[in-house]
């Protein structure tokens, strides 16, 4: 990646453009060319060639078995045909044995066939997933500030399940409709070539018309899949937050944005579901057409003594059976459309530019680092075109505490995003003991860190898991330890499960002081040098925060430390006061030197107590 | 699912109409064939051209009314389709508006929001499907049966002897598989609610570096819903082949007991040929049914999961109440409520069955401490109050209980002297502008996260963002955008777009977005709960003189950390595991109150007494 493009490339519309969310992404989602996305499915299935061609292979057998029975049951016919009293009921009997056992194979073959293409069907899904999770894993943080979430799982679920259901039905059907259509071509070649001229004159009538169904299809799918998403993404967004508008009783009026959005979506599912059925009749349509003239033509060649009513009978039925998948096909067609349409969307997000690889010359972390962190000459903004952080300078010595103050929207936070590589700086360098780090490997230049945030966030997991995240060999010991230290154990152990009391993500069993607590506990089990504290407190009361000051403490013993906080008095034995102001360090000294030169953290540290 | 056929009954007229028209148009689709026969057999052997030209324009007449009034059909059956979808999607949609907390609660966020978008789409596709291949296939089954009784009823008889089986077979195999399709969604539900955690996660995720970690996570249920799905489906596809069998018994059954009849002299072999012809349409026709009955397993899974929903009881309806003249806006009086009290354990058993599929054991009432715990205080109008106490003691659950978003156990919460539960909730909650904890903003402008569609004038909701100290930021992303400064900076900051959770926007702005937003419209009652908790000092300070200023007539609770944030209030509670410790002014806790004075030495730093 070029340079000047290191901030903001991969992130189209940035996160302080007005672009960003769910809006916008109609325009930016542009359509890729078929061959592209077949490629591409085309690959998911290769991985299954072998499956599939067993696939294939049971698709003959099964067709080929069925053709068995017809013929044991016309065998059968000829002995009874004998007429009445002279049956061979004995001769009967055998065939009708034979028949049972073939149809009992048959059966088992077909049963067998179902669950094969099932199973291929599944581990391309499962795949697909896989993939796009690990996608997810991979991108920056970046993408997630400026989509939906919702939208994103409706390309992981919807689009996902849609793209698997057809390709699994589908294929095996174009396959065995492919034999199918070989076959009677052969046959009618043999019986009547004169006819089968006519017969060509509807075929591309039908292979135009189902070009140009497709044509109008797809950009409908496209919409449908689009709209889906939208609606996905309104709906997750206002069930959040469904507390807030019930506060303003603004359900109402909700609801009727939500009936637009819903209308969109039907609206748009309808267009694409019924151009699509269109489809079917029409094709049947022409192959109407073609009986009509190839009737109307053989009753001609019939005038003309060149063709025995028998075979102009013969020749229609043959013509069935190629128009029969032909019809089918046109149908798979228009849903093969909305697989397209629906890969589309979940391509987007597999090839969306992933967190650029780290340098090919990175290097971890040394195991002991003393932890000296330097920004030179910084500059950053969300958006090339708006630069939040000037040529900022900061030097944090070892085990320092080193607190950034300001007011807010100064940039405190993004100072964090650029330490923990979040987002890379647009122009200057960060270095860790000297080391820049954009030469670090993220993992270990992350590991380097805890991190309590403002945010905290948990998981749908028990209490145990939410704490020991961060260390997977963690004894219940020590979770226990570090959460009597972040003065939260007697509240877990008033739980009727304790530590297995199982959180849910939103998280409604525990206030968001007690998750900062549990997010600071888990942070205690962490060994890092370094630590950043972004208003790791700020919903912790006053009276606990003194508690687990001792713990903080401890916490931050021999470790350098960023802290972010409002409240002024977590701060003031910092060794290093960094006041931010718009994106510019206006002042920086102890709190003792700051007080004394009576600027703008005066001002701030005085206004509490007025 | 006999809920979500209400749905489609409404639409019955339009749906009979598009039926008959299938009807019609398979009729003459199966008559094209049959003309086709009689050309060739009689029409082409009278060596006539005028006669075959003749035949030949009825042929395309014939095909081109099948393809209009096919095509009729599938339009009627997407439009129904649609409009089903609408009203049930709408439903559900005011539906989950209208559950209380402690509802959401129990199904989760996460479950009904896939309920609204997976569950509704599947119905949509079911409901149009059904309509549009099942018309064709009941037709030639009956229409199949009927001609074979004209040729031989004995051997009919016989054949429809394997139809019980069939049903019994079908029966079977789907009250398993729907059960099945059930526990798929469920799956389908936690991966889903996996990939949330992660989206919404990703700084802790990346920051602990457990990108691995998360991917076996995500493989577990991945592998999981896939195994689901498997199982679901393998059921439902042994339908077919032992169904394909089962007739083809009868087939041979019919060929035996033929062989005999004929034998006997009690039929011609001619017609056993015709049976078998007719008999593979049978058999086809069976197949395109089944087909159905598999989308309608799945369709029943998801119409259960929407039914669930919509049949909740309604909660929180106003309750006819005496009023009590007691002089005072907001009073509570003896209140008393705990989260997994009386009224949570008894639950509802379509929702415990839910609950007790992915999500382990939630907290179930055992050892039952109230949230809240005999609380009482009254506020006068335009008077104060600031709720001060540590984590977790039941702030904001007096909130929760005040606009109703659950029923208190014992005592009564009143407004004006009428008890909340006496108020229809719009009415109830118009009175409030509030800022919550965790409070969200909408992907929408910042004047439309503002106003919240309640139809501000511009005027008062730039007021608003001045007093809630907003305009000073979005008059710089203003002139950010109009690239220089102007009279119009805060109109064009007020046109931002706020991403989805405010994402661009710091975590003091955002704030300070919602404080306008619970500003415009004049409330009678504003409750900013911890809603300063990330503005510094001075931001905070300029807003309290805003609000003092501006909104004296309104009654104000403050849920704060700070007792900078409280101490100018007119009264001040302070709350200890779910009791009031302490009720009072500044000076009066300051002198009687031993948790407030500990408060207070923690934020003012030890000794540092005098600075105040």
């Amino acid at each position: 990646m070029a340079g000047a493009n290191g901030a903001g490339g991969g992130r189209p519309g940035g996160i302080g453009s007005p672009g960003a969310g769910g809006r916008m992404m109609k325009a930016k989602e542009k359509p890729k060319d078929t061959g592209y996305v077949l490629k591409r499915l085309g690959a998911y299935l290769f991985h299954y060639k072998w499956l599939l061609l067993l696939a294939l292979a049971l698709t003959i057998a099964g067709n080929s078995l069925a053709l068995v029975g017809p013929m044991l049951s016309g065998y059968a016919v000829d002995l009874i045909e004998l007429g009445a009293g002279r049956v061979d009921l004995e001769g009967v009997w055998h065939y009708v044995w034979l028949m049972l056992i073939f149809y009992a194979v048959s059966s088992l073959l077909s049963y067998a066939l179902a669950i094969l293409m099932l199973r291929i069907s599944q581990k391309v899904v499962k795949k697909m997933r896989q993939d796009v999770f690990y996608k997810l894993q991979s991108l920056p943080v970046g993408y997630f500030d400026v989509h939906q979430t919702g939208d994103i799982l409706s390309r992981i679920s919807y689009d996902i399940d849609t793209v698997s259901t057809s390709l699994a039905n589908d294929l095996i059907q174009i396959c065995a409709s492919a034999i199918t259509v070989t076959g009677s071509f052969v046959m009618m070649l043999m019986i009547s070539p004169p006819l089968l001229i006519v017969m060509l004159f509807t075929i591309p009538l039908s292979i135009f018309y189902t070009k140009y169904m497709s044509g109008r299809i797809r950009p409908l799918s496209r919409r449908r899949s689009a709209n889906l998403g939208r609606l996905n993404g309104f709906v997750e967004e206002m069930v959040s937050g469904q507390k807030t508008l019930k506060a303003y009783a603004r359900e109402d009026v909700n609801i009727a944005h939500f009936d637009e959005t819903n209308e969109e979506a039907v609206d748009a599912f309808y267009q694409a579901e019924f151009v699509s059925s269109m489809v079917g009749p029409t094709v049947n349509f022409i192959n109407n057409l073609s009986l009509a003239l190839i009737t109307a033509f053989g009753a001609v060649l019939y005038l003309f003594n060149t063709l025995t009513l028998g075979s102009i009978s013969s020749f229609v039925l043959y013509s069935r059976k190629f128009s029969g998948p032909i019809n089918e096909l046109a149908n798979l067609a228009s849903e093969l459309q909305s697989a397209m349409a629906a890969a589309e969307r979940v391509l987007k997000v597999l090839d969306e530019e992933a967190e650029p690889e780290d340098a090919r010359d990175a290097v971890d972390l040394p195991s002991h680092i003393r932890g000296e962190v330097v920004m030179k000459h910084v500059n950053f903004g969300y958006n090339p075109d708006r630069t939040i952080l000037h040529d900022l300078n900061l030097r944090a010595e070892p085990g320092k505490l080193v607190a950034i103050v300001g007011p807010t929207g100064a940039g405190k936070t993004t100072i964090i995003n650029l330490l923990m590589r979040f987002y890379d700086i647009n122009s200057g360098r960060i270095t860790i003991d000297g080391l820049d780090i954009s030469k670090i490997k993220r993992k270990s230049l992350r590991k380097a860190y805890a991190m309590v945030l403002q945010d905290t966030w948990v998981f749908e997991g028990t209490i145990f898991d939410n704490i020991a995240y961060g260390k997977e060999d963690a004894t219940r010991e020590e979770v226990e330890a570090a959460a009597k230290a972040a003065r939260i154990h007697s509240y877990i152990s008033r739980l009727p499960q304790g530590y297995d009391t199982v959180l849910s993500e939103d998280g409604t069993n525990l206030s968001k002081g007690q998750k900062q607590l549990l997010t600071i506990a888990r942070a205690m089990l962490l060994d890092a040098r370094m630590l950043i504290l972004d208003e790791a407190t700020s919903n912790v009361d006053t009276r606990t925060e003194v508690h687990i000051r001792e713990a903080m403490r401890e916490l931050m013993k021999n470790k350098t430390c960023f802290v972010i906080a409002h409240r002024l008095s977590t701060i003031v034995d910092a060794d290093t006061i960094l006041v931010v102001r718009d994106g510019d360090v206006i002042e920086q000294g102890s709190h003792k030197e700051l007080m004394e030169q009576g600027g703008f953290y005066h001002q701030l540290y005085m206004s509490q107590f007025e | 699912m006999k809920r979500i056929l209400k749905y489609v009954v409404v639409y019955l007229p339009r749906m009979l109409g598009g039926l008959a028209i299938k009807v019609l148009g398979t009729l003459t689709d199966l008559g094209l064939p049959w003309v086709l026969a009689f050309m060739i057999d009689d029409v082409i052997p009278k060596k006539s051209l005028s006669l075959v030209a003749l035949w030949g324009v009825v042929m395309l007449i014939l095909a081109v009314v099948t393809r209009a009034l096919n095509v009729q059909a599938n339009r009627m059956a997407s439009s129904v389709a649609r409009d089903v979808t609408r009203s049930v999607r709408h439903d559900l949609y005011e539906k989950i508006m209208s559950l209380s907390g402690r509802q959401v609660d129990q199904f989760t966020i996460p479950s009904l929001v896939s309920r609204m978008t997976s569950d509704t789409y599947n119905i949509h596709h079911a409901v149009g499907m059904i309509q549009r291949i099942g018309v064709r296939a009941p037709m030639i089954l009956l229409g199949g049966i009927a001609i074979t009784f004209t040729l031989d009823v004995v051997l009919t008889l016989v054949l429809i002897a394997t139809l019980p089986f069939i049903a019994v077979l079908v029966w079977f195999i789907s009250s398993k598989g729907i059960p099945m399709y059930t526990k798929v969604q469920q799956a389908v539900d936690q991966m889903v609610q996996v990939v949330r955690e992660n989206v919404t996660g990703v700084r802790v995720i990346k920051a602990l570096s457990k990108g691995e970690g998360e991917k076996r996570r995500f493989d577990k249920i991945n592998e999981e819903t896939s195994a689901r799905e498997v199982k679901a489906s393998s059921t439902m596809s042994a339908i077919n082949p032992i169904m394909n069998l089962i007739l083809n018994i009868g087939l041979t059954l019919v060929i035996i007991v033929g062989a005999y009849r004929v034998h006997a002299g009690q039929m011609d072999v001619g017609k056993i040929v015709a049976f078998l012809s007719y008999f593979t349409m049978i058999l086809n026709a069976m197949m395109s049914i089944n087909r159905i009955f598999v989308m309608l397993s799945k369709a029943t899974a998801s119409a259960n999961r929407i039914s669930e929903v919509l049949e909740a009881p309604s909660e929180l309806m106003p309750v006819e109440m005496e009023s009590v003249a007691n002089g005072c806006h907001i009073e509570f009086d003896h209140v008393k409520f705990s989260y997994y009290g009386a009224n949570g354990a008894e639950g509802n058993s379509a929702l415990a069955k839910e609950k007790e599929s992915g999500r382990g054991g939630t907290l179930s009432a055992g050892e039952i401490r109230r949230n809240i715990d005999d609380i009482s205080f009254r506020l006068k109008q335009g008077e104060s109050l600031g709720i001060i106490g540590s984590t977790g003691s039941g702030k904001t659950t007096l909130i929760n209980l005040l606009m109703r978003f659950y029923d208190v156990e014992e005592g009564a919460v009143r407004i004006h002297g009428r008890d909340v539960r006496s108020m229809s909730l719009k009415e109830l909650r118009e009175q409030f502008g509030v800022v919550f904890q965790n409070d969200i903003l909408f992907a929408d402008t910042i004047r439309e996260n503002i106003n919240f569609w309640r139809d501000i004038p511009e005027e008062q909701l730039c007021r608003a963002a001045e007093d809630a100290q907003a305009a000073e930021f979005l008059r710089e992303i203003g002139a950010a955008a109009l690239e220089g400064a102007g009279a119009a900076e805060l109109t064009q900051g007020l046109s931002h777009l706020a991403a989805s959770k405010g994402a661009n926007l710091s975590g003091g702005q955002k704030q300070r977005v919602l404080i306008a937003r619970a500003l415009a419209g004049k409330p009678e009652i504003l409750i900013l709960d911890d809603s300063s908790s990330a503005l510094d000092y001075k931001t905070d300070a300029n807003l309290r003189v805003a609000l003092r200023e501006h909104l004296s007539g309104t009654t104000a609770i403050m849920v704060a950390q700070r007792i900078s944030s409280v101490r100018s209030l007119d009264h001040i509670l302070v709350m200890e595991d779910g009791q009031c410790v302490g009720y009072g002014s500044h000076e009066e806790l300051m002198a009687g109150c031993s948790t407030y004075q500990e408060i207070y030495r923690s934020q003012m730093g030890g000794g540092d007494y005098g600075r105040s």
